[in-house]
């Protein structure tokens, strides 16, 4: 499998990273070689092998359901590029 | 008298126990270091002398009290990927821009807890993605090691943990944490001539941990003899209700650990890290280290892990996969840089393209490739299933040995220039670490020699899934028995 | 006849299937110790885990999940002890995280069905494909600024059911009738408020057309309904667009779209436009979640009893009608209320009054059940009074009046307005025999065969007797006085 330049244009904007026209050609190169790199996994038998997902084995802990986080209002929003009184702000969305 | 910053960790928590140096002494050296070496190596990205100096001063207190702990008045480094609560956290990024975390990592929290001093906060690989610490947007950090002869050659440090790494090896910190998602502990430390432990998944909370690929992250401690990272690792584990991946299981004295000896221990060679084109030096690093450990009474047998060649492309589709989606809250709305655009996809795009640099983009554009559709089953489920194959070349290993012994790198520290037009062979400096990130397990790297040019070699230990005291065991009796004390040619009081 | 849309090339059928979004009650967050309650300030219940700041974790609220699992029992679906949590990525200023956490592969619940009831007085089931548990995400306010969008993060990380159907609905009635069924179950099981209004309840309606005969067509997707109202109007618009695109040699393309409440119509979303690509997989912060056999068992143990048993249980153990028993089991509360009225007396005679005077109070003094003036317990005692003679059938109406102004017990009212019944056999031979002297005329048509005259007595006397004499005695004793 090998990428072609509508492709990664098409990942660049599923991922919400600009990339200029010209740096096309060059990223394109890129990811190829490292693809390339990636595809001798094919050679693996894994017929039946139950993939791992995480990092550990065990199960899920659950916690109790009580309030115990929140009601900070302004560290939350302490950090935030733009604001709108409690609100953060962004460019306004067409839905 | 030995100068400050020359002790070991052990070695100042004595002293201060015994009130031959204050907390305050020992970090006022260390801030002294920092002020001179740091504008050259670059290890840390902030520096925070009135806090650790206040810090200091309430370590003093404590010990004048009586009531000193683990590290009660020790001076470490953080490395800049654990939040920590009203001091800037970058992650070595841009797009973190002056973030300043209003919580306490855990990991961070406990060291805390147990007296330690923040010196400040260590530079790293962007992200932690990088293996020569040449990606952070703080600059790069130089190793404190020279080639014999190439006094000015600017050497990488390794990374993700270069900072960190170089940080405690140029003695500007006693010790620091770190974070290994495919050998950003073990390879940095190798590449500086001291110790690391990357612990099994789980060990560490990766609470307030910037997450890098959740699956793969661990904290571990560098420092500068085996103990020490034994002593660190004792405050930073423990279970974490805060982190569902935190293993509920009780952390065991480490530091007792390190004088067990290796009598008896069988200990596993394996067969495929052998590696084709392995430096000459490197493979009879390892050929030591199993004539030390025989000598002190292993057993050495040889073993086979079918699938580690297999392991870092695995790793090259699961670790930018999990990146990929671990790196999307960082788009300019809640926290950090915001570079505006005519609308919302607009200004993701800009600030995304602005704020994470070149490796970090690279790593997320092949995550989001691998996870798309049509993709998904063979590049991600396809590497979960080799994963997978991985931990059971090491589960089947279990059954036969004890630990396994290997070169921690396939290289000494390399040259800033070198290996970076190609990012597979940037790639490769993780072949002999990647795997315990894949299986879970604890990983040991020991400073064992030095190559033909004087720049330190490590040797790995790796361990059965929570049995890092094994892993120090073996490790002390390599530390014992090579007797590493040659010291880089940056310095502090050198 | 089924249902069907006349188009210019004949009938449509109509497939529709919904995905339901339960907001599951909880005091706290999906996987944050924050607040769930409705109405806070913005940004105020908000944790740094809810607002995707760096290092956070997510760690999962058992509560949430038992609610899941109850739901699931009460849909009588299969639930799975092995499940697991998969991030769905996508880029939205309301979505801090930049994924929502959500089960894909493997839900916490699957098949299962519902029955539902229509008008004619059919019966239907519906399939349940599966239910998971997932995240909501923020608020985004576009309204507020002319040329921002205001974003509040307090429903970021809230626990949802999504409850996904099969396309086994054909009319927007059937699809209102689903919508109207899980809702009243949700509410049996507490697991879920069912407030449309507040956003507790949302459905994403999925419609497509076909001839007779046909496989199912493209569909399209119209997202966050928010009343049954308006899904069944949505069903109707998106439907009659369709057939206008295929009947004008068009393709419906499967896209999302949103219901125009004012104007009646759908129309596509632009900012889901390039959102298709999700890059589903396995969330690494989350070991999978394995349920105990013996902790579903409890759960199914302590369930509530459900709509469709209750109502069986009213037509075969109180001998209601299937109408009545209908309509006091749709809501919870009114079925606690009618059992509270039950209790120890004759449960068609208090079937009767609460569907009857008692709901028809509520209707004309703009009270829901919930805040009824009238309580069961003084419901019952009123029946009581019917029962042990004190009050006649009309004055326990004026007395059942009164409660409603009030809210006193019946008996204090009885007590006031000395509105007791007459019960004393003198008293009222008193009464009769001084109508029956008023009216000798009437009294000899009646002896001689006029038996129709006797109503006239019976209202002669209880109008002399302001209505509270004893109907059954009056009748008794006027059938004696008149027979000579």
């Amino acid at each position: 499998m090998s990428l072609d330049t509508a492709t990664v244009r098409r990942v660049a904007s599923l991922a919400r990273i600009r990339v200029e026209e010209s740096e096309l050609p060059r990223l394109e190169a890129e990811l190829n070689g490292i693809l390339g790199w990636i595809e001798q996994l094919q050679a693996v038998d894994t017929s039946s092998v139950e993939p791992m997902a995480g990092g550990g084995n065990q199960a899920l802990r659950m916690r109790e359901d009580r309030v115990t986080d929140g009601d900070m209002q302004e560290k939350v929003l302490a950090n935030a590029p733009d604001r709108a009184g409690a609100f953060f702000a962004v460019p306004k969305v067409v839905e | 008298m030995t100068a400050p910053t020359d002790f070991t960790l052990a070695g100042a928590r004595a002293a201060l126990a015994r009130r031959e140096i204050s907390a305050a002494e020992l970090t006022r050296a260390h801030l002294a270091a920092i002020e001179a070496l740091n504008p050259r190596l670059n290890a840390y990205i902030s520096a925070t002398p009135e806090l650790a100096l206040a810090q200091a001063e309430a370590a003093d207190a404590a010990l004048a009290r009586g009531e000193g702990r683990a590290l009660t008045g020790i001076p470490l480094a953080i490395k800049d990927l654990f939040c920590t609560a009203g001091t800037r956290t970058t992650a070595g990024s841009r797009i973190l821009g002056n973030f300043v975390p209003p919580y306490e990592s855990t990991v961070s929290g406990n060291l805390l807890r147990d007296g330690a001093v923040f010196l400040g906060k260590a530079n790293l690989d962007e992200f932690a993605m990088g293996s020569s610490n040449t990606t952070s947007a703080f600059g790069p950090v130089e190793n404190p090691w020279k080639r014999e002869g190439e006094a000015e050659t600017f050497l990488v440090p390794g990374g993700s943990s270069g900072g960190s790494a170089a940080a405690v090896a140029a003695r500007l910190a006693l010790g620091a944490t770190a974070t290994d998602t495919g050998g950003s502990i073990r390879q940095p430390a190798a590449f500086c001539g001291i110790a690391g432990i990357k612990p099994t998944y789980g060990r560490c909370s990766r609470f307030g941990i910037v997450a890098f690929a959740s699956s793969l992250d661990q904290a571990g401690p560098v420092a500068r003899t085996v103990e020490d990272c034994a002593i660190l690792l004792g405050s930073m584990a423990g279970f974490d209700p805060k982190d569902s991946t935190s293993a509920d299981i009780a952390v065991p004295d480490f530091a007792a650990a390190c004088a067990r000896g290796v009598k008896g221990l069988r200990i596993g060679i394996p067969r495929e890290y052998r590696l084709d084109g392995l430096p000459a030096e490197i493979a009879a690093l390892w050929e030591q280290g199993m004539a030390w450990l025989k000598a002190e009474g292993a057993e050495l047998v040889e073993i086979s892990l079918p699938h580690t060649k297999y392991a870092l492309p695995t790793y090259y589709i699961v670790a930018p996969a999990e990146a990929s989606s671990n790196l999307a809250r960082y788009d300019g709305v809640r926290f950090g840089l915001r570079e505006n655009g005519e609308d919302l996809k607009d200004l993701y795009e800009r600030t995304r393209a602005a704020g994470f640099g070149e490796e970090v983009r690279r790593r997320i554009l092949i995550g989001t490739y691998v996870l798309s559709a049509g993709y998904y089953d063979a590049y991600y489920l396809k590497a979960q299933q080799v994963r997978a194959l991985i931990k059971r070349d090491f589960d089947q290993a279990w059954e036969k040995v004890d630990a396994i012994l290997t070169p921690a790198t396939p290289s000494a520290a390399f040259g800033r220039d070198e290996k970076q037009d190609d990012p597979v062979a940037m790639y490769l400096n993780d072949v002999f670490t990647v795997t315990a990130n894949l299986a879970g397990i604890p990983g040991l790297a020991v400073p064992a020699g030095q190559d033909v040019k004087g720049l330190p070699l490590g040797l790995q230990v790796l361990g059965k899934p929570f049995d890092e005291e094994t892993v120090f065991a073996v490790g002390g009796a390599i530390e014992r028995a090579a007797g590493f004390t040659a010291l880089p040619a940056l310095r502090a009081a050198a | 006849m089924s249902y069907t849309i006349e188009g210019e090339t004949g009938p449509w059928e109509l497939v529709i299937g919904l995905e339901v979004h339960a907001q599951v009650t909880s005091q706290a967050k999906l996987f944050s110790g924050a607040a769930t309650e409705f109405g806070a300030e913005p940004n105020a219940q908000v944790s740094f885990i809810d607002a995707g700041f760096p290092g956070m974790l997510p760690v999962i609220n058992r509560e949430c999940v038992a609610q899941a699992v109850r739901t699931g029992l009460g849909l009588k679906a299969q639930v799975n002890l092995w499940s697991r949590f998969d991030r769905k990525n996508y880029f939205y200023a309301d979505l801090p995280q930049g994924y929502q956490i959500s089960q894909y592969q493997h839900p916490v619940i699957g098949q299962g069905e519902i029955e539902i009831e229509l008008a004619d007085g059919t019966t239907k089931m519906v399939g349940i494909t599966r239910l998971h548990l997932e995240q909501d995400a923020g608020k985004s306010l576009h309204d507020q600024h002319p040329s921002k969008s205001y974003i509040d993060l307090n429903r970021s990380g809230v626990a949802l059911m999504e409850i996904v159907s099969e396309p086994d609905m054909r009319s927007p009635e059937e699809a209102g009738a689903y919508l109207t069924k899980l809702r009243q179950i949700l509410r049996y099981l507490g697991t879920c408020d069912g407030n449309m209004e507040q956003g507790s309840l949302r459905a994403d309606v999925n419609v497509s057309v076909r001839k007779a005969g046909e496989g199912f067509r493209t569909r399209c997707e119209v997202k966050n309904v928010n009343s049954i109202r308006f899904v069944m109007q949505a069903v109707e618009a998106e439907a009659r667009r369709q057939i206008e695109v295929w009947e004008s040699g068009g393709v419906v393309e499967q896209e999302t779209r949103l219901f125009d409440t004012t104007r009646g119509v759908t129309r596509s979303m632009r900012s889901k436009e390039d959102a298709h690509d999700y890059r589903y997989f396995p969330d690494p912060d989350l070991p999978p979640l394995v349920l105990e056999q013996t902790w579903v068992d409890e759960l199914e143990a302590a369930l509530p009893e459900l709509p469709d048993a209750r109502r069986a249980r009213y037509v075969g153990e109180f001998g209601l009608t299937p109408y009545d028993a209908h309509v006091l089991t749709l809501e919870k509360e009114t079925a606690a209320f009618y059992e509270a009225v039950a209790k120890g007396r004759d449960p068609k005679m208090a079937a009767n009054w609460v569907t009857g005077d008692f709901f028809a109070g509520l209707n004309r003094t703009g009270h829901s059940i919930g805040d009824s003036p009238v309580s069961a317990g003084n419901l019952g005692s009123l029946l009581d009074l019917i029962k042990d003679g004190t009050l006649s059938g009309k004055l326990a109406k004026e007395v059942l009046e009164a409660m409603f102004e009030t809210g006193k017990p019946p008996s204090a009212i009885v007590e006031e307005r000395g509105l007791k019944q007459v019960t004393d056999t003198g008293a009222i031979e008193a009464v009769i025999d001084d109508v029956m002297a008023r009216n000798a005329d009437k009294v000899a048509e009646f002896r001689s065969g006029k038996e129709k005259l006797f109503g006239f007595f019976v209202g002669q006397t209880m109008k002399a007797m302001q209505g509270k004499g004893n109907p059954a005695l009056v009748n008794d004793l006027l059938k004696q006085k008149l027979a000579g």
